[in-house]
């Protein structure tokens, strides 16, 4: 849901008049005010994801994660990102270029739509694909007839995740390219250059740490998302279950240690994920 | 050819993204979002009342609003802090601070309910000290609230900080030499001016609110009329293959919560207004 807010330069503005500031008590407490409330709300879920993986030791751990049932679900994980990261980028690319290089009727209703996914439960992302594929759905009949699975198979789980991280890359480019504006590449057609060598070689060096801000959160989201792909997957251990299903199947059966194990891979994604994303910032800032 | 592409300007490649954007958006949102609509489940007008009106219902619906409302209301307090700080101070390990703000984006949300349920059981971290004065927080509405606030902390910082970044100097200088200390400065010259700010996290945060999953399921303890989220009971309706009352809920679901937010959207408009 970050691609739902643009870029955000961190740095404060250097030299303010004395009449903004508070005097120093007020400053600290405030200050230490705010940590307490990271501390509680946010550091405070990270360590005990730690802790608790640990609690049964070190052995416990290495033993969830190298667990058979527990590698099929990474790998479908990977597996899933790999094919829905591209093409949402590849449509985040395509539509921001449509959006913000072109004039054209409709072009609000158009990033209202884009937008759509975010407004909508997870849960309910995951529904309609069951409606239009499930075995009672519009296509569901002639699936079956043809032998196709997609419901509680993986291409529902991907169809269900490509739904969810619709937005991200979009969402993150096409502010940037409306800032940016399109002299330069008027520039370079006016010369003769040709639409893909403008795209190569003036935009996309232009937007790329946007782009890949957008293309980590999609990412992260992909890789993480539970509700949509709990509805579609069947939770067929070994086969249909990803990631963040295994976290749950472990710790409905109780094995919380394990559990916390599995999670504590994605909590290893998570914080890769906004090392990267301050990262892109920064670079994107200078 | 030629006089469309000099209408929209030089650049070519409008025809190749355009039919590409809106053909891609078709397929992936809205062809599957109009089954809700649609009615492909034999869904009928009497199914849809009877399901809209329903005990179960309406408490899931109750239990969704009401904790997604604390949740961005709290949210919108500490955001506002956060923000605050983030922008108005320097400090030691400010740049790990912030980005420590998105770390809800970006933690899968199965992970955060399994972790905030650990932190609140009555064994926990924090559970084991409110349960001898009584407050449970796991499995009851306020763990559901728990949840939500997590989730939704980032939306309030994130839309508060740009526009206090922003802010111009002069006016609250002016109030400064006019006499009026610091806390009478920020209630009537500072915060009016971030009010919609405010509201757009809140907003965002709520809406979240309403339709999270994930880190809900784990610490909410699903009683059917207690502390059942709506999103869960579309859920539990599709594993008993009940499709046309899961589409039921799910319309209604999306009605009220696109409803809530023209409410909040016009609030908003107004608020711009009356600040100019």
């Amino acid at each position: 849901m970050a691609g739902s807010l643009p870029l955000v330069p961190t740095q404060a503005k250097p030299q303010r008049s004395t009449t903004r500031n508070e005097s120093s008590w007020v400053k600290w407490s405030l200050i230490g005010l705010a940590a307490l409330v990271l501390i509680w709300m946010i550091v405070l879920p990270l360590i005990v994801v730690l802790t608790e993986s640990l609690k049964k030791g070190w052995e416990v751990y290495v033993a969830a994660i190298v667990d058979p049932d527990a590698l099929s679900a990474l790998r479908l994980t990977l597996l899933v990102a790999v094919i829905t990261v591209p093409l949402n980028t590849i449509f985040g690319v395509a539509a921001a270029w449509a959006i913000t290089k072109f004039k054209f009727k409709g072009k609000q209703l158009l990033i209202t739509l884009i937008d759509l996914p975010f407004a909508v439960s997870p849960v309910i992302g995951g529904l309609i694909y069951v409606l239009v594929y499930g075995e009672h759905g519009w296509f569901g009949p002639w699936l079956s007839d043809q032998d196709i699975q997609i419901i509680f198979a993986l291409p529902g789980i991907v169809l269900a995740t490509l739904f969810i991280t619709f937005p991200f890359v979009a969402r993150e480019l096409i502010p940037l390219m409306e800032e940016q504006g399109q002299h330069e590449e008027e520039a370079a057609v006016t010369l003769g250059a040709k639409g893909w060598t403008v795209f190569w070689r003036i935009t996309l060096p232009n937007i790329k740490w946007g782009l890949l801000y957008g293309v980590i959160l999609c990412n992260a989201r992909a890789m993480g998302e539970f509700g949509a792909v709990s509805v579609v997957s069947g939770h067929v251990r070994g086969e249909t279950n990803t990631l963040p299903l295994h976290v749950e199947i472990l710790y409905n059966e109780y094995q919380f240690s394990a559990s916390f194990a599995v999670a504590s891979l994605l909590l290893i994604l998570a914080l890769v994920t906004l090392i990267l994303k301050g990262w892109f910032t920064r670079k994107s800032v200078h | 050819m030629k006089t469309m592409a000099s209408k929209r300007g030089i650049l070519p490649g409008f025809g190749l993204t355009m039919g590409f954007s809106v053909l891609y958006l078709s397929l992936v949102v809205l062809i599957p979002l109009s089954a809700l609509l649609l009615n492909s489940t034999g869904l009928t007008w009497g199914k849809f009342i009877d399901v809209a009106t329903n005990a179960r219902v309406l408490a899931s619906f109750k239990v969704s609003f009401l904790t997604a409302a604390a949740a961005g209301l709290i949210d919108a307090v500490l955001g506002l802090l956060l923000a605050w700080v983030l922008v108005r101070y320097d400090f030691p390990g400010k740049n790990v601070f912030d980005a420590m703000i998105d770390l809800p984006f970006a933690l899968p949300t199965a992970v955060a309910g399994i972790s905030l349920t650990a932190i609140y059981a009555q064994n926990g971290w924090i559970g084991s000290l409110l349960d001898p004065l009584g407050i449970k927080v796991a499995f009851t509405p306020l763990g559901i609230t728990m949840a939500l606030m997590f989730i939704g902390i980032p939306f309030v910082v994130r839309t508060v900080q740009p526009v206090l970044q922003d802010l111009e100097a002069d006016v609250e200088e002016a109030a400064a030499t006019l006499g009026s200390g610091r806390v009478r400065t920020f209630l009537v010259i500072i915060l009016p001016q971030l009010l919609p700010a405010l509201l757009t996290g809140f907003a965002l945060a709520f809406s979240r609110g309403i339709g999270e999953y994930g880190s809900v399921v784990f610490i909410s303890g699903n009683m059917p009329m207690k502390t059942e989220i709506a999103p869960l009971l579309i859920m539990s309706k599709l594993e008993q293959f009940d499709y046309a009352g899961a589409t039921a809920v799910a319309l209604l679901l999306l009605l009220i919560s696109f409803l809530l937010l023209l409410i909040i959207n016009t609030l908003q408009h107004r608020f711009r207004k009356t600040a100019r």
